[in-house]
């Protein structure tokens, strides 16, 4: 994929309007207007890197998902669906005062992504009036993407399960926040209703400017 | 690979086929939604990100081997060093991490810094080496180990320390290990945190020398429940029996311990760490079980005893087409080993002279269980005398016992007589017990996997004049009294949108779920209404006794090696077991957890306090 690619595909979707997107259902408008496969990178699970598919994120940006989220980074990452009616309300929340904890080393030290479960219905424009009503402040991604690549990312992740059954609903994924260091490729986790201390804990656990693991001192 | 492309492209097509028919559904009816939004329908993707690791290499077997006798740790004299010698306040000025206060120290040692000769002393540095050899097909590698010192000076991993009730350990632990695993590596050569926090299994020890999960350290960061970062840590272990408050002395006898081993703890890393090779043996003596076959002392078992007292730690592990140890640390059910090293060997011989052994056999993890029969060239199953049950000695000898079964973290001591056989005759160690994901065991099938080889190798150099005595280590079963006073506490294990909970609840490190009065007893019901998983659940600090077993809600019988003291309880699927703990002697902070380490970094752990 080239940046040609992902220019002219910005610009449509700033000329289209992102609802008429959303309610084509992503992969089948970017099929229509890049003129490219749904999954936009070649990925082969036996690699363990990360797939570099192209995201949007909520405020209309197109990214990289491992050159611009996660490379060279610290990184918690949850996610969700803006209807769900089940954990993801609380879980957002969480992660909002996990987010007012962090302060300044959010965007900076460490970099927080919601990513939907639902990219066919969570358009950049829906998951910025989710972003919005829940009062998230800069520096944290709420991301969507092609539905093929959102999975691929979400295998990845390990936000799935080995249950086909179980893995097909899509509350069972909300439940966990990844938090990794690229920089060392260390990976770890936390449930997302864990007191967001604990988060924190984890989070600055694996990030070599922390000390305490459970008081925002860096 | 055709079939696998041409299945790609067969859902592909359909994949686009749906995309064309909702984009028609979409423009004919102008609707936004469509039903069933919360479904995942990407058969495709599924498909291309589950599959499996590949299998480790191929390895032949039985090509290293283990030394014949284990060389323990020596004491390191840690008054003439060049920190402080260990104190009850955490030295912190000198660099120790800031841990709480030992509890009962001026009880044991009278003065805020430890006398000569008031404990046995011993020093540990947690450090990684690039010299392991796991087996000789595979690369030197990366391994951490808990380095310590024989008598001779030599470099020992992960070494066994002898231990004695009535005489206190103290055990100073360095955190050597580097802070990164270095430039080259993925996330799946790169798993292991370097901050670590020591736990002793299953010792009774005060809280903050247990390796509480939150109180991990090394020198540039500390868990959420330590004070300081540090370089070093003093572990003190008392070597007290449970009852000391009721019974004065050292406690009471018919709690002793025997085989217990210590292990990294650290809070959301503790399967990658273990992993790692961060393990180690503990064994506990005392006048009954006296670690001396010759005693004349009449009260002692005289049972085999060092060097025929041989620990065995078992350990599931994967490797890459390189022959490189991995773990994929973002599996969220971890990585399953399909080699398991024995002592950090995989498939080795161990030569034996034709007496009697003591064979410890402890399942360290990650989430293998095993259940393993010794057998001859012809598999044909050999008879044992099983003797202890999680470390601890059982009423009497079960003869005749021809299998071990063992969830993570469960031991076995069993007495083999080799001395049945003659020279040269060669036996395996099997493991029948299949499994082929995380979740737990299937079904038993012969004739298994051989583990380890023994050689019945050599004539002893003296008489075996060790015994199996008919009485072992009486147990204290609590009265009809103690047992209807006791206050229940029920604990159901469960698995919610991904994570664990345990009473419905995630795990706060921070918080305790029920404080205890110390010096009181409870029965607690540990629950797991899952069908599909088996967790081997570790209640730090005291033994059990499992007074009921309840497979789907129909009581089951207890197999005769569980019927003594236990610190780990097998829930299989659908299984409640009602168990009887006392709380003795300390107070602070303790956990419960499933030990299969994988569920364990996913919180599957409850923390709960003992208060004055």
């Amino acid at each position: 994929m080239n940046n040609e690619n992902t220019n002219s595909r910005r610009e449509i979707l700033a000329g289209m309007g992102l609802a008429t997107l959303g309610m084509l259902g992503l992969s089948a408008a970017w099929q229509k207007l890049g003129g490219a496969t749904a999954v936009t990178s070649n990925y082969d699970a036996r690699d363990t890197s990360f797939p570099n598919v192209t995201l949007y994120t909520h405020e209309g940006e197109a990214v990289r998902f491992y050159d611009d989220l996660i490379r060279d980074k610290v990184v918690a990452i949850n996610m969700m669906y803006s209807d769900c009616a089940g954990i993801c309300p609380v879980a957002t929340a969480n992660l909002l005062r996990v987010q007012q904890m962090l302060g300044d080393r959010v965007g900076r030290d460490v970099f927080m992504y919601s990513i939907t479960l639902q990219p066919e219905l969570d358009t950049p424009k829906g998951l910025k009036h989710y972003a919005d009503r829940h009062g998230i402040k800069t520096g944290w991604k709420f991301l969507t993407g092609a539905p093929e690549d959102i999975e691929l990312v979400r295998y990845r992740l390990g936000f799935y399960d080995r249950d086909e059954n179980i893995d097909n609903i899509k509350e069972n994924h909300t439940g966990m926040i990844r938090i990794g260091n690229d920089t060392l490729n260390r990976w770890s986790m936390a449930p997302a209703l864990a007191e967001p201390q604990q988060i924190m804990a984890t989070i600055n656990h694996l990030d070599p400017k922390a000390v305490h693991t459970h008081e925002n001192l860096a | 690979m055709n079939t696998a492309e041409q299945t790609d492209r067969h859902d592909e097509s359909i994949d686009a086929a749906s995309h064309q028919s909702r984009r028609r559904f979409l423009k004919l009816t102008g609707t936004a939604m469509i039903a069933a939004p919360a479904i995942l329908t990407s058969r495709r993707s599924r498909a291309q990100a589950l599959i499996e690791l590949p299998p480790s290499p191929p390895t032949t077997p039985w090509l290293d081997e283990l030394p014949s006798t284990i060389e323990p740790l020596s004491q390191t004299n840690l008054f003439s060093g060049p920190l402080p010698p260990p104190q009850g306040e955490a030295n912190t000025a000198n660099g120790e991490c800031g841990r709480t206060d030992h509890q009962r120290w001026s009880e044991f040692f009278g003065a805020p810094v430890i006398q000569p000769d008031q404990a046995d002393l011993y020093e540990l540095k947690a450090n990684a080496h690039n010299d392991h050899v796991f087996h000789p097909h595979y690369p030197p590698q990366l391994a951490w180990s808990f380095e310590g010192r024989s008598s001779n000076g030599t470099v020992l991993y992960n070494p066994t320390i002898f231990a004695r009730y009535g005489q206190p350990v103290i055990v100073r632990l360095h955190n050597n290990l580097p802070p990164s695993h270095g430039a080259g590596g993925t996330q799946l050569t790169s798993f292991g945190l370097p901050e670590i926090s020591m736990h002793l299994h299953n010792l009774h020890t005060p809280s903050e020398s247990d390796g509480f999960p939150g109180d991990y350290f090394s020198e540039t960061k500390y868990g959420p429940t330590l004070k300081k970062e540090g370089k070093f840590k003093d572990h003190f272990y008392p070597n007290v029996y449970a009852g000391l408050d009721e019974f004065g002395g050292i406690g009471d006898q018919r709690e002793g311990l025997g085989t217990l081993w210590y292990h990294d703890h650290t809070l959301d890393s503790t399967a990658p760490n273990a992993q790692r090779g961060l393990a180690g043996f503990y064994l506990l003596y005392d006048d009954l079980d006296s670690g001396d076959e010759h005693d004349s002392n009449p009260n002692a078992l005289r049972l085999p005893s060092h060097p025929y007292d041989y620990p065995l730690k078992f350990q599931d592990l994967r490797f890459d087409a390189n022959g490189i140890h991995i773990f994929d640390q973002l599996n969220p059910e971890g990585t399953l080993g399909d080699k398991i090293a024995v002592n950090g060997k995989i498939q080795p011989v161990l030569r034996v002279a034709r007496r009697k052994y003591r064979l410890r056999l402890l399942n360290a993890g990650s989430s293998r269980f095993y259940e393993f029969y010794l057998v001859n060239g012809a598999n044909v199953v050999q008879q044992f005398t099983y003797i202890a049950n999680d470390g601890n000695l059982l009423p009497s000898p079960i003869t005749n016992m021809t299998r071990v079964r063992l969830g993570v973290a469960e031991r076995a001591d069993i007495i083999v007589d080799f001395s049945r056989y003659p020279m040269g005759t060669q036996l395996y160690f099997t493991n029948r017990l299949q499994q082929t994901d995380t979740r737990g065991p299937k079904k038993v099938q012969a004739p298994g996997t051989r583990i380890l080889k023994i050689i019945v190798d050599h004539e002893p150099t003296e008489v075996d004049i060790s015994q199996i005595p008919n009485i072992l280590r009486p147990v204290r079963r609590p009265t009809s009294d103690e047992i209807a006073a006791a206050p229940v506490r029920n604990w159901t294990f469960a698995r919610k949108s991904g994570l664990w909970t345990i009473n419905d609840r995630l795990f706060n490190v921070k918080s305790a779920r029920a404080t205890i009065s110390k010096g009181s007893a409870e029965i607690w019901n540990l629950s797991n209404p899952s069908g599909g998983w088996s967790h081997p659940i570790h209640i730090h600090f005291e033994e059990g006794i499992i007074l009921n077993k309840f497979v789907d809600g129909i009581a089951a019988p207890i197999p005769v090696h569980e019927r003594g003291r236990k610190d780990v309880y097998v829930l299989g699927p659908n299984t409640r077991l009602r168990v009887f703990i006392r709380f003795r002697d300390f107070t602070g902070k303790y956990i419960m957890h499933c030990h299969n380490t994988i569920h364990e970094d996913h919180a599957m752990m409850v923390r709960w306090d003992i208060k004055e």
